[in-house]
Order: structure tokens, then C-alpha cells, then sequence
């Protein structure tokens, strides 16, 4: 146990040995503030509807950019040799290295409570709504992460980490919009699996199990699948 | 200590390891020796539990290294090839990190750090980032973090690949230190480096082992026609022509005048024998002088290109 919390730790220190923390975190509360008070002024009201919107959209980018690293740049520099000799287990380092990028892109994302103390002074916004918003954009950061963390197993090259995690993200991401077009059993289908709509439901304030078990199932999956890749090495 | 028993791994259709059967005992430093591509990486690869082997077992310390991974991991201190390290770590923080990566009840220990720096001669550069280090400091902070928690087990793989000879000394002088205390395992495809270091070579080609020995044996059971190399004043021509009759005289390879009345002689002696005796002999009998005379042994090399080079 102690050895996934060492290995967070320093994948959480290694994102500040480079810029790449910086200019993200700087980029996305930029951003987030940016079209946050824009909507703010249009609509004239107390609430972080847009803001959370907003974060959906951005961190399709952002959690790749962040993710793309954590395996493939090991097995570019060729230590995950070491890793994975040391005498701890695959999911261990999985999960450490998920833990890490889920604390900075948290962290990141707490930072932005400072539009709803905004919002607070200004009138009175609905907690409960806050609340299961900032849940919801924590469960969803957990899934791309989980994505994210995937896709750079797969391959030493970061570039191709971000493209591929970008395009599952995306897919599940626009999934809602396409249901219209397919048969009500298969629209069912993704409508459940379509990130967007277990949200909806969340940031209204409503935590049903369904949607969290959606949330943890799916990061579970990704995770396993990492695993199972890193674990495809001594396939024989 | 380590035990192989028909260890066979294929990548896809491609054999990288046929076979291998081998035992190392406690304390021994054993050089695991092959032309590129012969199979020592991924056998070692194996050992630690990177890979796994599509057939046969082993055991280390008694351990099955598929079923209890971890514990077989605690006792093996690995250098991989090429010394992979992260590049944005400073060499201290990293020794700390790969220490606590193994933290175990006991063997967390500054001292335990202390000492590693001070083996590896790492004392300068502690503050250095791992990125700006020169190989041969990579390549100790490599051996530092295979150290790091007093393994019994060493596996070493190309250690000295890329170093300037200085530092290819210094490594293998540290290895040689080490063996005393420790079972090690070293791949290398440098002769010299495998005579040097270690008391058993194990020569693999193909993902077969071709040899097993000391390197005094192997030079012992593979020696070849040995050449004696002569210096011969006076009389040339009738020791010219006795000398094939010579028991233990194969042929004269080549014959090369030096002055009016020298000449230099390359001779093939036959397998297994020693005919300087009667090489001397001979010059006594027909009044030739014998300026030098020179035995050279087939050395380790020639076994070595003519165990792997075979096809």
C-alpha cells in the first residue's frame, strides 16, 4: 500500500519537474474563468451551469494532455523495466500513477470554487446543484483519467497516448447527441453509456447509485485494461 | 541459488530461448555470454519476472519465479540494458525513491544510502539531475539502485556497454568486489570483461548454451591446434624439411626469411600436444641454432567466435 502512495507522489512531483503542470492548470482556470463569467453577465444568474459545462469540454483536452505520459514515457526511457521488477504489483503501479494525475486535475478543479463564492456574494446559488456538479466533474475527470492512463500503455509514443485517449473521450462524449439517429433499443444502449447523461443526472442535485456505479464501473474497466496491457508483456 | 530447468520463450514464432537448462550456485559470478541477439536479455528478462517464459520453470532460492514473483523480486537487485532511469529525478532523489519503492520493515535505511553512494563512487554528483549525467555515472547510478537493498541475487545486464576504458575498469573492478558477497549474473558480449570478472562462462548462441565452464576449462576442453611461432639461425633447409616429421608437428603454416640466415617459422602443433621438446631437439640434431620459439594457445575468443559463429 505504501508503495502506491510513494509512487503518487512522485508522479505528482514529477508533473512539476516540467512545465506541462503549469501550463495546463494555468490554461484551464484561464478558460474556465473566461467562459464562466461571460455566461455569467448573459444570463444574469447565480448559478455554475455554464462553468461546469464549460469543464466538461476543456478537460476532453486537457485530461489526455495530462495522461498521455504516466506509462508510455517509461516505456520510452525503458525503466518501466525497473518498475516492473520491483516487488510490487502491476495494479499497484497502475493505481498509483492514477492517483497522481487525479489529485492534480482535482486540485486544479477545486481551484475554480472561487467562482462560486463569486456567485455567493453576488446572490444565492443552489448548493445542492454545486455540489453534485463538482461530484459529477470528479467522477467524469476519474473516467477520461482512467482512459487516459489506457491509452498510454498502449504505446511509447505520447502523442499517439493523447490522440487515441482524445478519441474514446470524445466518442463518449458526444454519444448523446447521436442517439437521435438509431432505434430506441440501441439509443437505450448509449444513452446509458453516454457520460453526459449520468451527469445530467448528478448535477442536478440527484445521486442515484446507477450513476455512480456507471462512473466507478467504467474507471474500473479502463484500469483493468491497463493492467491487462502491461500484463500482456508475459503473455506467452 | 538459481535453478533453469527448460526455459523456452518464443516472441510470436520467433525462438529467443531453446532449452536452457543451467543451475548457478550461491556466491559464484557467472558471465552470461552471447553475440547480440543470442537470448541473454530475455533470459534474464525471465529471471526477474519482466517476461515470463513459454515453457520450463525457475526457481530461485527455491522459489517459483511465477508464483511468487514478488518475493523472488525482493532477493534480485537488477540492472537492466542500457541503465533506464528517469532523466528529471536528481541522482539522490532517486536512489531514495528506488529505496522506498522497496521499503520493507528494516531495510529503509540512510546508512543503507550512504553506503551505495560510497560502493558506486557517486559522492559528486548527488545533486546532479540524472538527465546531465555521462554514461558511466548512469551506469552506476544503475548499479546504485540494484544495490540499494542489499540483494543477494545481481543481475547485471551489459554494465560496461558505452563506457570509455577507464570506467569499463572501474565497473569491473566493483564487480569483481562484489562477487565475493554476492551471486551475480552478468551478460556481456565482451570477452575480455566475462575472463576478467567471473569463475564460470556460460556462452550462449542462438538461445542455446554452447559452453559451460570456468574460462580455464573451457580454454582446456576447446583448446585447438596451438601455433608455435620459431626463430631458427644456420642449417635452414634441412631443419626445414625434418621439422614435419617432428612428432606433435602438424605443418608449417608459413615461413618468412629475416636476414641471410634467419628465417621465422609459424608451425601448427597437433591437438592436444606439446612438441617443444622435440622442436628443441631437432635443432640440436641438425646443428640449427633456435633463436626463439614461442607457444600460442587457442585463447577464449577463438572459442568463442567459433562456438557462436557456427551455423
Amino acid at each position: 500500500m505504501h508503495q502506491i502512495l510513494i509512487l503518487a507522489r512522485k508522479e505528482f512531483r514529477s508533473y512539476f519537474d516540467s512545465p506541462v503542470a503549469y501550463v495546463v492548470i494555468t490554461l484551464f482556470l484561464l478558460i474556465a474563468g473566461w467562459q464562466f463569467s461571460t455566461a455569467l453577465f448573459l444570463s444574469n444568474t447565480a448559478d455554475l451551469r455554464s462553468l461546469f459545462n464549460m469543464q466538461r469540454f476543456i478537460l476532453l483536452f486537457f485530461i489526455p494532455a495530462l495522461s498521455m505520459r504516466l506509462i508510455s514515457e517509461e516505456k520510452r526511457l525503458g525503466t518501466i523495466e525497473l518498475l516492473m521488477t520491483l516487488p510490487i504489483k502491476d495494479w499497484q503501479l497502475v493505481l498509483g500513477k492514477f492517483l497522481a494525475a487525479y489529485l492534480l486535475v482535482a486540485i486544479t478543479i477545486f481551484l475554480t470554487l472561487i467562482h462560486y463564492i463569486t456567485i455567493s456574494i453576488l446572490g444565492e446559488p443552489d448548493l445542492g446543484a454545486a455540489v453534485g456538479g463538482y461530484l459529477g466533474i470528479i467522477l467524469i475527470v476519474g473516467v477520461y483519467l482512467s482512459i487516459g492512463i489506457f491509452t498510454s500503455s498502449l504505446t511509447q509514443n505520447q502523442i499517439v497516448a493523447f490522440i487515441v485517449a482524445f478519441v474514446i473521450i470524445f466518442t463518449l462524449f458526444i454519444l448523446r447527441s447521436v442517439i437521435v439517429f438509431f432505434p430506441g433499443f440501441i439509443a437505450s444502449i448509449l444513452e446509458y453509456l453516454s457520460i453526459d447523461y449520468h451527469f445530467d443526472n448528478i448535477a442536478r442535485g440527484v445521486i442515484d447509485s446507477r450513476d455512480l456505479i456507471y462512473y466507478f464501473s467504467m474507471m474500473f474497466l479502463f484500469l483493468f485494461l491497463t493492467v491487462q496491457s502491461l500484463e500482456s508483456r508475459k503473455w506467452k | 541459488m538459481i535453478s533453469l530447468r527448460n526455459l523456452t520463450k518464443y516472441y510470436g514464432l520467433t525462438l529467443a530461448v531453446d532449452d536452457i537448462s543451467f543451475d548457478v550456485e550461491k556466491g559464484t559470478v557467472v558471465g552470461f555470454l552471447g553475440p547480440n541477439g543470442a537470448g541473454k536479455t530475455t533470459t534474464v528478462r525471465i529471471i526477474t519476472g519482466y517476461l515470463a517464459a513459454t515453457s520450463g520453470s525457475v526457481l530461485v532460492d527455491n522459489l517459483n519465479i511465477e508464483t511468487e514473483s514478488l518475493e523472488v523480486r525482493k532477493k534480485i537487485g537488477y540492472l537492466p540494458e542500457n541503465s533506464p532511469i528517469y532523466l528529471d529525478m536528481n541522482v539522490l532523489d532517486y536512489i531514495k525513491f528506488m529505496q522506498s519503492m522497496r521499503w520493507e520493515e528494516g531495510i529503509i535505511n540512510g546508512r543503507r544510502i550512504e553506503e551505495v553512494i560510497e560502493i558506486c563512487g557517486l559522492g559528486d554528483v548527488l545533486q546532479k539531475n540524472n538527465g546531465e549525467l555521462s554514461k558511466g555515472y548512469r551506469q552506476r547510478v544503475g548499479l546504485a539502485q540494484a544495490l540499494i537493498h542489499d540483494p543477494e541475487i545481481l543481475i547485471l545486464d551489459e554494465p560496461t556497454a558505452g563506457l570509455d576504458p577507464n570506467q569499463i575498469i572501474e565497473i569491473r573492478n566493483l564487480i569483481r568486489k562484489l562477487g565475493s558477497q554476492k551471486t551475480i549474473i552478468l551478460c556481456s558480449h565482451i570477452l575480455p570483461e566475462v575472463e576478467a570478472t567471473c569463475n564460470r562462462v556460460l556462452i550462449i548462441s542462438r538461445g542455446k548454451i554452447v559452453a559451460d565452464g570456468s574460462p580455464t576449462q573451457l580454454q582446456a576442453s576447446f583448446e585447438g591446434k596451438g601455433i608455435l611461432t620459431l626463430q631458427i639461425k644456420n642449417n635452414l633447409d634441412t631443419f626445414s624439411e625434418k621439422i614435419t616429421s617432428v612428432p606433435g608437428i602438424e605443418r608449417i603454416i608459413s615461413s618468412e626469411p629475416v636476414s641471410d640466415n634467419l628465417v621465422e617459422m609459424h608451425v601448427e602443433t597437433v591437438k592436444g600436444t606439446d612438441p617443444r621438446e622435440n622442436v628443441f631437439r631437432l635443432c640440436m640434431e641438425t646443428d640449427s641454432v633456435l633463436m626463439e620459439m614461442k607457444r600460442v594457445e587457442t585463447s577464449l575468443e577463438d572459442i568463442f567466435r567459433e562456438l557462436t559463429q557456427k551455423e
